[in-house]
C-alpha cells in the first residue's frame, strides 16, 4: 500500500518541483551563495593572513563566475518558481551591474584588508550574500520574495558596515544602519501588507492587472507610498536620508563603495519596477518631491563636509535626487535613463571610494579635505584618476556622468518636468563647487603635513583600470549601454501590459496641471 | 590628397589635432624643451591646417562650408555636425592663430609642472574650436562644457596668488549660467526631437515647434544667461577680473581672446539664429547693458593701479561693443561686432602678452611700480605703442573699422546708443594711453627698472605677430569682412530692417 502511495505521490511531486530552467534562472545566485559557504567553510582553516588573500581571491573568482551564470541565465529569459522570479533584459542588467560592483569592491579590499588588519573570512562571504540578495531584487517580481532578497541585501550590508571593528565610529555605523534600516523594511512589509489587503496578490504583474481593471483604491496608493519609503531609504533619498553621512562615514571605505552603490541600484530596480510597473499615478507627486529634496539638501550639505567620505555620502543622496527625477518621467525615456544612470553612477562613485580607501591607509586616518593637499604632486597618477572620477560626478562631458544626467533631464524634459529640470539642472551646476573642492585642493593647494602615499597595489590598480574605463566607455559610447536599457524598458513597459504608454505620467487633474505647469 | 577629399575632413582635423598633440605629450619624457618644441609644432600645425579653411573657403556663399554629419548617439539623436560659416571661420582661425603665440609667450616663464600646462593648453584648443565649428547643440554643448576644465587648472595651478579663488569662481559662474542652457536645450531637444542648429532653426521658423510661443522668451534667457556670463555683459562681469589678474599670461590670453568670445558668438549664432522675434524684444535691454558695460567697464579701467586689470576691464568695455553691434540688427553693426571680436583678439591678446613679459621681469602689475621704460627697453616700448593704438581704435589698425561700424550700426537702430557708444572710443584712448604714459614716459623713478632687458626672442616672435595681424587687418579689413558680410547677411534675413550692405563683394 505505501508503494502504490509513494507511486502515485512521487510524479505528482516531481511535476510540482521546480523545473531545470528554474534553477538556470537563478544561477548566478545558486553560484554565488554556493562561493560564499566556500569562503566560509574555509575561513576558520586559515590564519588570518592567508585568510586576507586566499579567500579573497575565492571570492573574486566566485564574482566571476557569477558574471558567467548571468550570462546563462540571460540565455533562456522567462518567469521561473511558480512567476516568482523574472529573467528578462532588465534583471540581466541589474545582476550584470551588481556583480561587476562586487568584483571590483573585492578587488579593492583585496590589499585593504591587509593594511587595515581586519580578518577576511565572513567579510567576503557577506559581500557574496549580499550580492545575492541584490540581484534575486532585481529578478523578483513577487513582493514577498523582494522583501526577501532586501532583507539579505541589508543584513549583510548592516555587519558590513561594522566591520572595523576597533573603531567606535564602525560600530555606531553598523548600529545605527540596522535601527534605522529595520524600521525601513517594516515600511516595506508594511506596505506589501496594504497592497495585499488593496489587490488580493502580492505578484507585481497580477497587481499591475487588477489595478488597471478598475478604479485604483486608495489603499493601493497608500501602500506603494508605504514601499517607497522603505525603498527611499535603502537609495538614500531625501527625506530618508539622515543615516547615510554617519553610516558612510564609520564603515570601511570599499565597503561604502559597494553600499552607494550595488544596493542602491538594486533598489532602484525594485522601484522602477514598482513605479511603473505598478502604475499608480498619484505616486507622480511623491517622487517630484523626494526628487528635488535630495538634489538640493544633498548639495547644499555637502558644501560644509570636512570630511571626503561624508562628502561622497551626501553628494550620493543629491545622485539619488538626479535619478528620481527619471521616476518623474515618462516610463520608457525613464527607465532607460535611470538604468544607465545607474551604471555610471556606480562605475565613477565606485571609482572615487577606491582612490579614497587606498589613500585613507591604516585605521582611515586621512580622510579630510586637507589630506589631499597636494596629491597632484606627490603622487599624480591617483590624483588624476580621482579628479576624472569626480569630473564625471559633477557631469563633465567626455565622462559617463554627463550622459548620465543628460539622458535624466532629457527624459524629464521630454515629460514636460520643466521645474523639476530646471531644479536639477541648477543642482547640477551649484554642485561642482564641492567636488571641485576636492580638486583644487589636490592640484592647486601645497600639502602642510606629512601624508604618506602608498604605492598602488595590483589588485586595485585593476580596480581603478575597471571603473576608469567603465566611465570614460560611457561618456564617448553611450550608444550600446543605452540601447540595451532602451530596450529592456520597452519590455518592462510591455509585460506590464499597459495601453500605449502615454507621455504624461500623471492624470489630468488640476494639481498635475500646477505641478507640471511650469513655464 | 586633394583639397576636396581634405575639404571634407578638415574641421575634425582642426579641431582634434591639438587634442591629439596632448595626449600624445602626456606619453613624452619630462624634458621640458622637448615638450615646449613639440606643443609649438603641433600648434603651428593646427595653425597651417586651419588655414586651408579661410584659402579655400567660397566667400559670395553665405550658408556653412566643410561640413560633416555623421550620427554618434542614435537614441538621443545626437549628430557629430560640424560646419563653419563666414561667423564662425575666423573665430577659428582667431584660435589657432593665438594659441602657438600662447605656446611662445609661455616658453621661458612656466618652468614648473611644464607638461601639465601645454597638455592643458592643447586640451583647451580643441575645445575651443569645437565650440566654433560644432552645429549640433549637444556637440556645442559638450565643447562649452569642456572648455572649462583646462581652463580653470590653467588658472588655479599655474596662475598668481589668489589663484584657487579666481579658477573656482570662473567655474562657478560659467557653470551655473550654462545649466539654463542645457534646460533650453533640452527642450527644444524635447520638441522638435533634433539637437541639429539647422533644423531647429527650420523648425521654429515655420512654427512647427509646439508650445514655442509660450517658452520662447524663457528659452531666449536659457540662451542669454549662459552667454552673458561668458561675454562678459555687465553685471554678470565680476569673474572677468579676477580670473585675468591671476591666469598666467597664455590663459588671459586664450580667455580674453577667445573664451569671451564664445559668449558674444553664442549670442549671435544661437539667440539671433534661433530667436529672432525674441531677440528683437529684448534689444532694448541687451543694448542697455551693453552700454552699461561700455562706459561702465572704460570707467573702472580707467581707476585701476593694476595692469592687468585695466586690460581686464578694457575687455568689458570693447566686448559691449559687440553686443551692442549684435543687438542693433543692422548690417553694419553685425559686421562690425564680427570684427571687433577679431580685432580684440588680436590687440587685447597683444596687450596681456607684453602685460605679462613686464610682470616676469619685475613680478608686478602696479602701473606705479613702473615710468620711464621707453628707456630701458625701446623696442618692448614701441611694440607696445601699436598694440596700444590698435586697441584704442586709431584708424588703420585693426581696432577703428570694427568700432566704426558697430557706431554706425547702432546709429541707424537708434541715435542715442551710437551717441553714447561713441564716448566709449574716447574713454579707451584716456585710459590706454594714460596708462602708456605712466608706464613708458618720464623719468625712471624705480632704478630698478634701469636694468630691465628688452624683449628676448621668443617674445618679439609671440608679440609681433600680433602686431602685424593688427596693421593687416587695419589695412585690408575686405579680406575678413569679405567672408563675414554674406554670412551676417544670412543671419539678419529674419530681421525686416537689413540696411544695405556696406562693403562690396
Amino acid at each position: 500500500m505505501i508503494v502504490n502511495w509513494v507511486a502515485t505521490f512521487f510524479p505528482a511531486l516531481v511535476q510540482t518541483l521546480p523545473q531545470g530552467a528554474d534553477y538556470v534562472r537563478i544561477l548566478p545566485e545558486i553560484v554565488l551563495s554556493v562561493f560564499g559557504m566556500i569562503v566560509m567553510v574555509l575561513e576558520p582553516l586559515l590564519d588570518e593572513e592567508q585568510s586576507q588573500k586566499i579567500l579573497g581571491l575565492i571570492a573574486l573568482v566566485g564574482t566571476l563566475a557569477g558574471l558567467g551564470a548571468t550570462w546563462f541565465m540571460a540565455q533562456s529569459p522567462g518567469l521561473a518558481f511558480w512567476n516568482m522570479v523574472q529573467v528578462d533584459e532588465f534583471s540581466v542588467f541589474f545582476h550584470v551591474l551588481v556583480i561587476a560592483i562586487a568584483t571590483v569592491v573585492i578587488l579593492i579590499s583585496y590589499e585593504y584588508m591587509a593594511v587595515q588588519r581586519i580578518r577576511a573570512g565572513e567579510y567576503y562571504a557577506l559581500i557574496l550574500f549580499g550580492v545575492v540578495g541584490m540581484a534575486l531584487m532585481s529578478s523578483a517580481i513577487e513582493l514577498v520574495l523582494i522583501f526577501i532578497a532586501l532583507e539579505i541585501s541589508s543584513i549583510s550590508s548592516y555587519v558590513l558596515a561594522g566591520f572595523r571593528r576597533h573603531e567606535a565610529a564602525s560600530a555606531e555605523s553598523s548600529l545605527k544602519y540596522f535601527l534605522l534600516g529595520s524600521f525601513a523594511t517594516a515600511f516595506f512589509l508594511y506596505g506589501v501588507a496594504l497592497m495585499f489587503g488593496a489587490t488580493g496578490s502580492t505578484n507585481i504583474d497580477q497587481i499591475s492587472q487588477t489595478l488597471q481593471s478598475g478604479p485604483i483604491p486608495l489603499l493601493a496608493f497608500v501602500a506603494v507610498a508605504f514601499m517607497f519609503v522603505g525603498l527611499g531609504f535603502k537609495v538614500g533619498a531625501a527625506p530618508f536620508h539622515s543615516w547615510t553621512p554617519d553610516v558612510y562615514e564609520g564603515a570601511p571605505a570599499p565597503i561604502v563603495g559597494l553600499m552607494s552603490t550595488a544596493p542602491k541600484a538594486a533598489a532602484f530596480a525594485v522601484l522602477l519596477r514598482i513605479v511603473f510597473v505598478i502604475d499608480v499615478h498619484a505616486i507622480f507627486y511623491v517622487i517630484w518631491v523626494a526628487a528635488a529634496l535630495s538634489m538640493t539638501l544633498g548639495n547644499i550639505s555637502a558644501f560644509l563636509q570636512n570630511n571626503v567620505k561624508r562628502l561622497l555620502a551626501y553628494s550620493s543622496i543629491a545622485h539619488a535626487g538626479y535619478l528620481l527625477v527619471a521616476f518623474a518621467a515618462a516610463p520608457g525615456p525613464g527607465i532607460s535613463a535611470a538604468m544607465f544612470y545607474t551604471a555610471a553612477y556606480a562605475a565613477m562613485n565606485l571609482g572615487a571610494f577606491a582612490v579614497v580607501s587606498h589613500f585613507a591607509n591604516a585605521g582611515e586616518r586621512y580622510v579630510t579635505l586637507e589630506d589631499y593637499e597636494g596629491l597632484g604632486r606627490s603622487s599624480p597618477l591617483l590624483a588624476a584618476t580621482l579628479t576624472i572620477f569626480l569630473l564625471s560626478l559633477i557631469g563633465i562631458p567626455m565622462t559617463g556622468g554627463f550622459f548620465a544626467k543628460f539622458y535624466v533631464f532629457n527624459a524629464a524634459m521630454k515629460a514636460n518636468l520643466i521645474w523639476l529640470t530646471i531644479i536639477g539642472v541648477v543642482n547640477g551646476g551649484v554642485g561642482a563647487y564641492y567636488y571641485l573642492r576636492i580638486i583644487v585642493r589636490m592640484y592647486m593647494r601645497e600639502s602642510r603635513k606629512e601624508v604618506p602615499v602608498m604605492p598602488v597595489p595590483f589588485a586595485l590598480r585593476l580596480a581603478l583600470v575597471a571603473c576608469l574605463v567603465a566611465t570614460i566607455y560611457l561618456g564617448i559610447f553611450p550608444n550600446s549601454t543605452l540601447q540595451y536599457a532602451q530596450d529592456s524598458a520597452q519590455r518592462l513597459v510591455w509585460q506590464s501590459s499597459f495601453a500605449p504608454v502615454s507621455a504624461e505620467p500623471g492624470t489630468s487633474g488640476t494639481l498635475v496641471k500646477i505641478v507640471k505647469s511650469g513655464i | 590628397m586633394s583639397t576636396d577629399s581634405l575639404s571634407s575632413i578638415i574641421l575634425t582635423l582642426v579641431t582634434f589635432a591639438p587634442l591629439a598633440g596632448g595626449l600624445l605629450l602626456m606619453l613624452l619624457p619630462r624634458r621640458d624643451r622637448d615638450i615646449r618644441i613639440f606643443a609649438l609644432v603641433i600648434s603651428l600645425l593646427t595653425f597651417v591646417l586651419s588655414l586651408h579653411l579661410p584659402v579655400y573657403f567660397h566667400r559670395a556663399q553665405a550658408g556653412f562650408q566643410y561640413e560633416i554629419d555623421k550620427p554618434w548617439v542614435s537614441t538621443p539623436n545626437i549628430h557629430y555636425h560640424m560646419a563653419v560659416d563666414g561667423i564662425s571661420l575666423w573665430l577659428v582661425v582667431l584660435t589657432t592663430f593665438l594659441t602657438p603665440l600662447c605656446v611662445l609667450i609661455s616658453w621661458k616663464s612656466i618652468h614648473e609642472r611644464v607638461k601639465e600646462f601645454f597638455i592643458l593648453l592643447l586640451i583647451l584648443e580643441t575645445a575651443l574650436i569645437g565650440v566654433f565649428t560644432s552645429l549640433d547643440l549637444f556637440l556645442f554643448y559638450f565643447f562649452w562644457e569642456a572648455t572649462l576644465i583646462p581652463m580653470a587648472l590653467l588658472i588655479g595651478i599655474f596662475g598668481h596668488e589668489r589663484k584657487v579663488y579666481a579658477a573656482v569662481k570662473f567655474f562657478m559662474y560659467t557653470m551655473i549660467g550654462s545649466v539654463f542652457m542645457l534646460a533650453a536645450i533640452l527642450w527644444l531637444y524635447a520638441h522638435t526631437g533634433s539637437f541639429d542648429f539647422v533644423v531647429i532653426r527650420e523648425q521654429i521658423a515655420g512654427g512647427a515647434v509646439p508650445g514655442f510661443s509660450a517658452a520662447a522668451q524663457w528659452l531666449f534667457l536659457g540662451f542669454f544667461l549662459a552667454f552673458a556670463v561668458k561675454v562678459p555683459l555687465f553685471p554678470f562681469h565680476t569673474w572677468l577680473p579676477d580670473a585675468h589678474v591671476e591666469a598666467p599670461t597664455a590663459g588671459s590670453v586664450l580667455l580674453a581672446g577667445v573664451l569671451l568670445k564664445m559668449g558674444t558668438y553664442g549670442l549671435l549664432r544661437f539667440n539671433l539664429g534661433l530667436f529672432p522675434e525674441q531677440s528683437r524684444h529684448n534689444a532694448w535691454w541687451v543694448m542697455t547693458l551693453a552700454l552699461i558695460g561700455i562706459i561702465y567697464g572704460a570707467l573702472v579701467a580707467m581707476v585701476q593701479p593694476n595692469m592687468k586689470k585695466l586690460i581686464a576691464y578694457s575687455s568689458v568695455s570693447h566686448l559691449g561693443f559687440v553686443v551692442l553691434g549684435i543687438f542693433s540688427f543692422t548690417q553694419a553693426g553685425l559686421n562690425g561686432a564680427m570684427f571687433v571680436m577679431l580685432a580684440h583678439g588680436i590687440s587685447t591678446g597683444g596687450l596681456f602678452m607684453l602685460a605679462g613679459i613686464l610682470h616676469e621681469r619685475r613680478h608686478t602689475y602696479e602701473i606705479s611700480e613702473f615710468g620711464g621704460l621707453a628707456n630701458p627697453m625701446p623696442i618692448y616700448a614701441a611694440s607696445y605703442l601699436v598694440i596700444v593704438l590698435a586697441s584704442v581704435g586709431l584708424p588703420l589698425l585693426n581696432g577703428f573699422i570694427g568700432e566704426f561700424l558697430v557706431l554706425s550700426g547702432a546709429f541707424q537702430d537708434k541715435a542715442i546708443y551710437g551717441i553714447l557708444g561713441a564716448t566709449g572710443i574716447i574713454w579707451s584712448a584716456v585710459y590706454l594711453l594714460w596708462m602708456y604714459q605712466r608706464v613708458f614716459y618720464g623719468t625712471i623713478t624705480h632704478p630698478v627698472n634701469n636694468t630691465l632687458g628688452d624683449l628676448s626672442g621668443f617674445e618679439k616672435m609671440a608679440v609681433w605677430p600680433c602686431a602685424a595681424a593688427a596693421l593687416v587687418m587695419g589695412v585690408a579689413p575686405i579680406l575678413w569682412l569679405g567672408a563675414i558680410d554674406p554670412a551676417v547677411h544670412a543671419a539678419l534675413t529674419p530681421f525686416v530692417q537689413v540696411v544695405g550692405r556696406v562693403v562690396g563683394p
